[in-house]
């Protein structure tokens, strides 16, 4: 009897236990916004967007820094979207089992668990100096399509598997080709979770900082690149350009570290204004991801 | 009767040839990572020995009396990871055990995006955190602690990774057959024997995968460490004081000028390559670890 | 030997080492209905499935013997499994609807075959769903997802969906095992009403529905053809001891 008392005792400390442990980590979220918004909250201003860094922290913003984010991120979504949703479909649906495609899959696995610095080194050692690419936007952006690669390659290849197979054989059925059964039926189909992987893969990416900064990003920036489309008054009106790829860049989360990195108080607030800028994203994009998830959780099942 | 028709399967096969090179992508950037740092570790191997890179006990290449002695690097790289361990395993099984045996559907459902953002936070936050915050408070119960510290980091570091694991081991005890549990209520357990010795055990290479995981994690974590443990390398084992880890070591000749081609601008492949040997080994032995729990409940 | 549908000799069919057909011979006439009966795991549904090389997609699949429709090889180098497969309609097990709107799961057959002009696809989408039984009930809702249909509904919009790439055989591979009754008395007066223009295979486990459905009827066992006939023979006197046990329920 006495036992028994012990253990639903136990049983009870237990569950505290464990909701005090999980509630720590979301306290721990809280303390660190609130933190970060008590610092930065009074320098944010559009001021502070518009401006150039500079060696005086109440005269310093971070447009170099949000504009070449931008780029980056552009970059990396042209490219490593077709690479690696191309990738999940080969392997999901045309792939043949042999030494190949298994050397494939262990290499997407491999290059999952590689520590994001690595990558620098690799864009550092292949983009910068083989390619001659320089600390270019174009060298920041391939060296984060890779890094976010096998990340969108395992999301989308989940994505497909959880399309039912009879979907595909419905289509075979009435004389679809394999790519208008994964064009028509089982992408469209698959669309809401390969969304959802790509959102998350690129909110990674851009709060990517240690490969930048290993392929030499610039810390300080004051111009930006070429935009692509330039408007004159004259004939033809519009001119488009990718020069901007080529010319140096800093980003987001390059510029914070700088200013954590600097001993003066008002550089310290500054990085924290660029926290909430760069918070503000990352979160942003992660509810975009959630709810999408949820809802098609919620829409019916097969 | 049923003739082909060409132009369509020429279509259908210059799209499988194209996807197909998509997907070779993945086996040439494995490739070019170990092509790059092979090729520079080879030429700092040819200036250094092996044996003063695994013994020498001092890091100085950016000085003028240089040492190569990866060892203080090494030691500042698991200390940070032993400390951000002691966190997140007790930490992170914890919550796992939690959300999969006590937690309602409800609880779930608004805890679990929680544990999403919180790994989702970029790293340069927590490092700016770990710095800016967590130190200073410490600092306010350890009066001798230095500015820059692996404690600090490490407990960020942790909390950083108690996502990883507590979603990995939630899976891994998912997967565990309800039927194992029902055996065990149904021999008069309370619902935390059957958690610590039913379900714990049955999916004990499952959770043992995810904290060799969270490891390979801390072991290749930069930010943090980079913001906030210092710049010194150091063969201690103090928590209170500056060190510098293998990561932070890249960064840190990354910002400075230094010439391509140099003995110090090859030394942060070598340790790269270090760094990728290291992860690449706690990666396979937890892929291993996983693939033996699949096997056994799938 | 002209009015011969399907004529197959000594087909042998595996997955890996494991063979599932173990030489079956069969001749299947047009505008009849041919429903294949036996236990499970006898190799029906396998059979079924190679008449229109849906079988393909299964990478152990392999399969040997002669397998002409319409004194054509089916497995030759040459043929084109689109056109087969157009040409030879299939009806699954469970209802598979495309997750899209009732009038796209019609129309996407046309439109992969070229068929782009809007009256055109409203004509023949109109046409199927009345062929199929089931104009009547959606005929204000085609815009509605194929989803929320009933089981019986899906599985007469997956007919539909195959009458409309105006196929010559249909395949029912036993359509009606994941329905209710009522649905299932529907699917098959359906199919009683297709035979005038088509040539139907139908495999199922239901002995009374091969009675009522078919005119031919073959008994399948382990991967053999135990007895193939007219229906109302092998029902009233079966010639193999086997075939009259599993009539009679003595096994299966």
């Amino acid at each position: 009897m006495n036992r028994k008392i012990v253990n639903k005792r136990l049983d009870s400390l237990f569950k505290a236990l464990g909701i005090l442990t999980t509630v720590f980590g979301i306290l721990v979220l809280l303390v660190l916004f609130i933190d970060v918004f008590l610092d930065g909250a009074s320098r944010l201003s559009m001021n502070f967007l518009t401006s150039f860094p500079s060696r005086k922290p109440e005269a310093a913003g971070i447009l170099s820094a949000w504009v070449g984010t931008i780029w980056i991120m552009a970059v990396t979504a042209l490219i490593a979207l077709p690479l690696g949703i191309g990738s999940a479909i080969y392997l999901e649906e045309y792939a043949p089992k042999n030494r190949l495609t298994g050397l494939i899959e262990i290499s997407i696995a491999n290059l999952a668990g590689v520590p994001s610095v690595i990558f620098g080194l690799l864009g550092l050692g292949l983009f910068v100096r083989w390619f001659n690419l320089d600390r270019s936007v174009l060298a920041g952006g391939l060296t984060l399509a890779i890094l976010v690669l096998p990340v969108i390659i395992l999301s989308t290849r989940e994505a497909l598997r959880a399309i039912p197979f009879s979907i595909r054989e419905a289509s075979y059925a009435v004389g679809a080709t394999k790519w208008q059964t994964v064009y028509f039926q089982v992408l469209p189909a698959a669309l809401g979770n390969i969304m959802t992987g790509v959102i998350l893969a690129m909110s990674r990416a851009v709060g990517e900082t240690a490969p930048l900064i290993t392929i030499g990003a610039l810390t300080y920036i004051a111009f930006l690149p070429q935009p692509p489309v330039t408007f004159s008054g004259g004939f033809p009106f519009m001119h488009f350009s990718l020069q901007g790829l080529f010319d140096p860049f800093t980003a987001l989360p390059i510029q914070i570290f700088n200013w954590v990195s600097r001993p003066q108080k008002g550089f310290s607030v500054n990085a924290s204004a660029g926290i909430i800028v760069l918070l503000g994203i990352t979160l942003a994009m992660n509810s975009i991801a959630i709810i999408l998830r949820y809802r098609q959780r919620k829409k019916t099942r097969w | 009767m049923f003739r082909k028709n060409k132009f369509q399967k020429l279509k259908e096969d210059l799209i499988e040839k194209l996807l197909f090179l998509f997907s070779l992508v993945s086996i040439f950037v494995t490739v070019g990572i170990v092509a790059v740092l092979s090729f520079e570790t080879f030429a700092f191997f040819k200036e250094v020995s092996l044996l003063e890179f695994f013994t020498d006990t001092q890091w100085t290449p950016l000085f003028v009396r240089k040492h190569f002695g990866i060892l203080p690097l090494l030691c500042g790289t698991l200390l940070t990871t032993l400390i951000a361990m002691l966190i997140a395993f007790p930490a992170g099984l914890i919550s796992a055990a939690y959300l999969s045996e006590y937690a309602s559907e409800k609880a779930r459902g608004i805890i679990k995006p929680i544990m999403e953002i919180l790994a989702a936070v970029p790293t340069v936050v927590y490092g700016y955190f770990a710095l800016l915050f967590v130190t200073p408070l410490l600092k306010k119960c350890i009066p001798g602690m230095s500015g820059f510290n692996s404690l600090s980091s490490g407990l960020v570091m942790g909390i950083m990774i108690i996502p990883l694991i507590s979603s990995l081991s939630e899976d891994a005890f998912h997967a565990v057959p309800m039927g194992l549990r029902e055996a065990g209520y149904a021999l008069g357990s309370s619902r935390l024997q059957v958690s610590l010795r039913i379900v714990l055990p049955a999916a004990f290479s499952g959770v043992c995968a995810a904290c060799v995981l969270a490891i390979s994690r801390a072991v290749g974590e930069t930010m943090i460490v980079a913001i906030a443990a210092g710049q010194q390398p150091r063969l201690t084992f103090n928590p209170l004081v500056p060190i510098e880890t293998i990561t932070a070591y890249i960064v840190q000749v990354s910002l400075g000028d230094t010439p391509h081609g140099s003995l110090e601008y090859r030394t942060i492949f070598a340790c790269g390559m270090f760094l990728f040997v290291m992860t690449y080994f706690l990666n396979i032995v937890s892929y291993k670890l996983r693939k033996h729990f699949q096997q056994v409940y799938e | 030997m002209n009015n011969v549908a399907f004529n197959i000799t000594r087909m042998r069919a595996s997955y890996g080492n494991k063979e599932v057909l173990k030489g079956i011979t069969i001749t299947i006439l047009p505008n009849s209905v041919t429903a294949l009966i036996g236990p499970s795991g006898c190799g029906k549904s396998t059979f079924i499935r190679s008449l229109n090389r849906i079988n393909d997609l299964i990478p152990s699949f392999r399969i040997s013997g002669d397998i002409l429709y319409r004194q054509k090889d089916i497995y030759d180098q040459e043929t084109d499994v689109v056109e087969l497969r157009r040409r030879i309609g299939m009806v699954f097990q469970k209802p598979n609807p495309f997750p899209k709107s009732i009038y796209e799961n019609i129309a996407y057959g046309l439109r992969i075959h070229g068929f782009t002009i809007k009256e055109t696809l409203d004509e023949i989408v109109e046409a199927s769903l009345k062929k199929a039984a089931l104009w009547d009930e959606v005929k204000d809702n085609l815009k509605q997802n194929a989803l929320t249909l009933s089981g019986g509904q899906q599985q007469r919009l997956c007919i539909a969906r195959t009458l409309a790439t105006q196929p010559e055989a249909l395949l029912f591979d036993e359509p009606c095992s994941a329905l209710d009754p009522i649905s299932t008395a529907k699917i098959e007066e359906l199919i009683h009403h297709l035979k005038k223009s088509y040539t139907i295979i139908i495999v199922t486990h239901n002995m009374q529905q091969a009675a009522r459905v078919s005119d031919y009827s073959g008994f399948f066992l382990l991967g053999e053809l135990v007895e193939f006939g007219k229906t109302q023979d092998m029902f009233t006197a079966p010639k193999d001891k086997r075939t009259e046990d599993y009539i009679t329920g003595r096994f299966g």
